[in-house]
């Protein structure tokens, strides 16, 4: 018997065996999967009602997608992506910055500002609704109101403290040698920084990359306090006026979603191995 | 002089530098530039997260008036919340849903990651699939589940119960099963996200052991209670104290699957505060119940911390 696994499944053959673990993967695999994939087919059959909503549908059809284009998903899809494209790319540059401080520097206060960044990790936008709603709008010292545009949705998002600790916690296990050794061949810091130790990033940059993209998709709240009109509504937050529709009943509504749910899949997808490390090592640090 | 050149010499970046004393420049912009690299985000966390924690504490103890001008009320807008029948439900509600989100997706996750745990290919696919609803946006997943809830015969899960001799469910529209119902997603979409942090603790497992344990003829069951589940205690420990913090900021699912409703059977803190602060406009009283939360969130994690250093 080999002891590969705590609970020794995959060593029991036999056909037997093999029926149960074709059972047990199915009956998970329909648990978990089978809503998202029944949203899938939904979307594309002439689905007008919740009671067909089936993985296996009579036929297919395009018309909720015809329609549910005529009700604009593509332009809350188009906003998405601006919010996700914009926030993104701040996210990581933000984060890299900060990170490059915090694991290649020793400066004094550093602590506490490790402290304060774990500080803002219990600090999410839906806690802080209700003095958000009235910071947005007048933003102390500026002045300037970020309710009612795209951009008050995308400069929140660009400080994440998770990023930010996955970014230091990688820039520490640099070597200090390649970094000297460009110093004395007289790189000034940000040389250091932008051509030595970033490129040495990559893996990291995957994970804040895979994280930031499905945290920044995920994002309810701030949308939500930040638009003031249909046009700046982002697809998850669209879906709930896309609801009930007379003619069409849920179509349009899973139109959206499955719209909403795709590029998060895809990149999850794409870029698995990098989620998963830092599912790993964030959990680990709390 | 010499203390301060001690510890400049000392850092990282300097380390291979000749040890002459720098001029006075350098030496300032050297302490300048870890801050530089700083500023966007402490910046960022200034204006997004402290200003409007601070702003929070301020609104909470007046009565605010746009155009009119604030008021002091001291703990007026304390005593007014707590005195809600409401606020009271919420809170009850919070836990609840926070504790059986918690420990479901816990349980479920270490079975599941028992279950899926190994190197084939097609353990490898089906947990790629089963982990999709993490990564799948709130909004989209309390849409779905809002679907398949629906409370009437031929509703995609009273469907499926109608096979088994159950049903049909009110599900969501009844206040009966509706906190249970929103439960039920957090499981759904938490468990998966617990399997994989389980998966990752099971790997770290002594081999050894569980040969140990084969030799001495202890069954399966007795070696993942001896062996495995000690071996996974601290990621019990991170997984509790994580989730139950998590657990008490739920907002959008409850947001969007039922508002509160139905009867405020589902009310929880946040669309509490959301209700209050942007709704009915009583923004001092919302921002009391924020303060009350955010003092319980700061008073778990330091508990938490506490704990875990304990442990160590």
């Amino acid at each position: 018997m080999r002891n590969d696994t705590a609970l020794g499944l995959q060593e029991a053959r036999g056909p037997w065996a093999r029926v149960l673990r074709f059972v047990l993967y199915t009956v998970l695999f329909a648990v978990f999967a089978g809503p998202l994939l029944a949203l899938m087919i939904g979307a594309f059959t002439p689905t007008v009602d919740p009671t067909q909503f089936t993985l296996f549908p009579d036929r297919l059809s395009l018309d909720n997608l015809e329609r549910a284009i005529d009700r604009n998903v593509l332009d809350y899809l188009l906003n998405s992506f601006l919010v996700v494209g914009g926030g993104l790319a701040l996210q990581v540059l933000v984060s890299v910055f900060a990170g490059y401080a915090l694991a290649r520097k020793r400066f004094r206060g550093s602590a506490v500002v490790l402290v304060l960044i774990l500080a803002t990790m219990m600090l999410p936008e839906e806690v802080l609704a209700v003095p958000l709603s009235v910071l947005l709008a007048d933003l102390p010292v500026l002045h300037i109101s970020l309710v009612g545009s795209l951009v008050g949705m995308i400069v929140p998002v660009a400080a994440w403290g998770f990023s930010i600790l996955v970014m230091t916690e990688f820039m520490k296990e640099i070597p200090t040698e390649l970094e000297e050794s460009a110093r004395l061949d007289g790189a000034g810091e940000f040389r250091v920084f932008w051509q030595v130790v970033l490129p040495l990033c990559r893996p990291a940059l995957g994970v804040i990359g895979i994280f930031g993209f499905t945290m920044i998709w995920d994002q309810y709240m701030l949308p939500l306090l930040v638009a003031t009109d249909p046009a700046q509504y982002t697809l998850p937050l669209a879906l709930r006026s896309l609801r009930s529709d007379d003619q069409v009943g849920i179509g349009v509504l899973l139109v959206g979603a499955f719209l909403a749910m795709l590029p998060s899949v895809l990149a999850f997808l794409a870029l698995q191995r990098s989620f998963i490390r830092g599912l790993t090592s964030g959990a680990v640090k709390g | 002089m010499t203390v301060t050149e001690a510890r400049t010499s000392r850092g990282p970046a300097t380390k291979g530098a000749p040890r002459t004393a720098p001029p006075v420049r350098t030496r300032l912009r050297r302490a300048a530039t870890p801050w530089l690299f700083l500023a966007p985000a402490l910046l960022l966390f200034l204006y997004f997260k402290f200003i409007p924690m601070a702003e929070a504490v301020r609104m909470s103890f007046q009565e605010v008036r746009p155009f009119l001008g604030n008021t002091y009320v001291g703990g007026a807008n304390y005593s007014e919340i707590a005195g809600k029948s409401d606020f009271g439900a919420a809170v009850w509600h919070t836990v609840v849903l926070a504790v059986a989100t918690t420990a479901g997706s816990i349980v479920l996750g270490m079975v599941l990651a028992l279950l899926l745990e190994g190197q084939t290919r097609s353990l490898w696919f089906i947990r790629s699939a089963i982990f999709l609803p993490v990564v799948t946006a709130m909004a989209v997943v309390a849409e779905v589940w809002r679907v398949m809830y629906y409370p009437a015969e031929g509703g995609a899960l009273n469907s499926v119960l109608s096979v088994i001799g159950l049903g049909p469910s009110e599900f969501l529209n009844s206040p009966d099963s509706s906190l249970a119902s929103i439960a039920f997603v957090g499981v759904w979409r938490g468990a998966p996200y617990d399997m994989m942090i389980f998966l990752a603790g099971l790997a770290g497992v002594d081999r050894v052991l569980y040969e140990a344990s084969a030799v001495d003829g202890a069954s399966r069951f007795r070696r993942i209670w001896h062996v495995t589940l000690p071996g996974l205690r601290p990621v019990f420990a991170i997984l509790l104290t994580l989730a139950a913090i998590r657990g008490l900021r739920i907002f959008t699912e409850v947001f969007l699957l039922t508002n509160g409703g139905p009867d405020g059977s589902t009310e929880v803190l946040l669309t509490l505060t959301y209700k209050l602060g942007l709704e009915r406009n009583e923004l001092g009283v919302a921002a009391a119940g924020t303060v009350l939360l955010f003092a319980i969130l700061l008073v778990l994690t330091v508990a938490s911390r506490v704990r875990r250093r304990g442990v160590r």
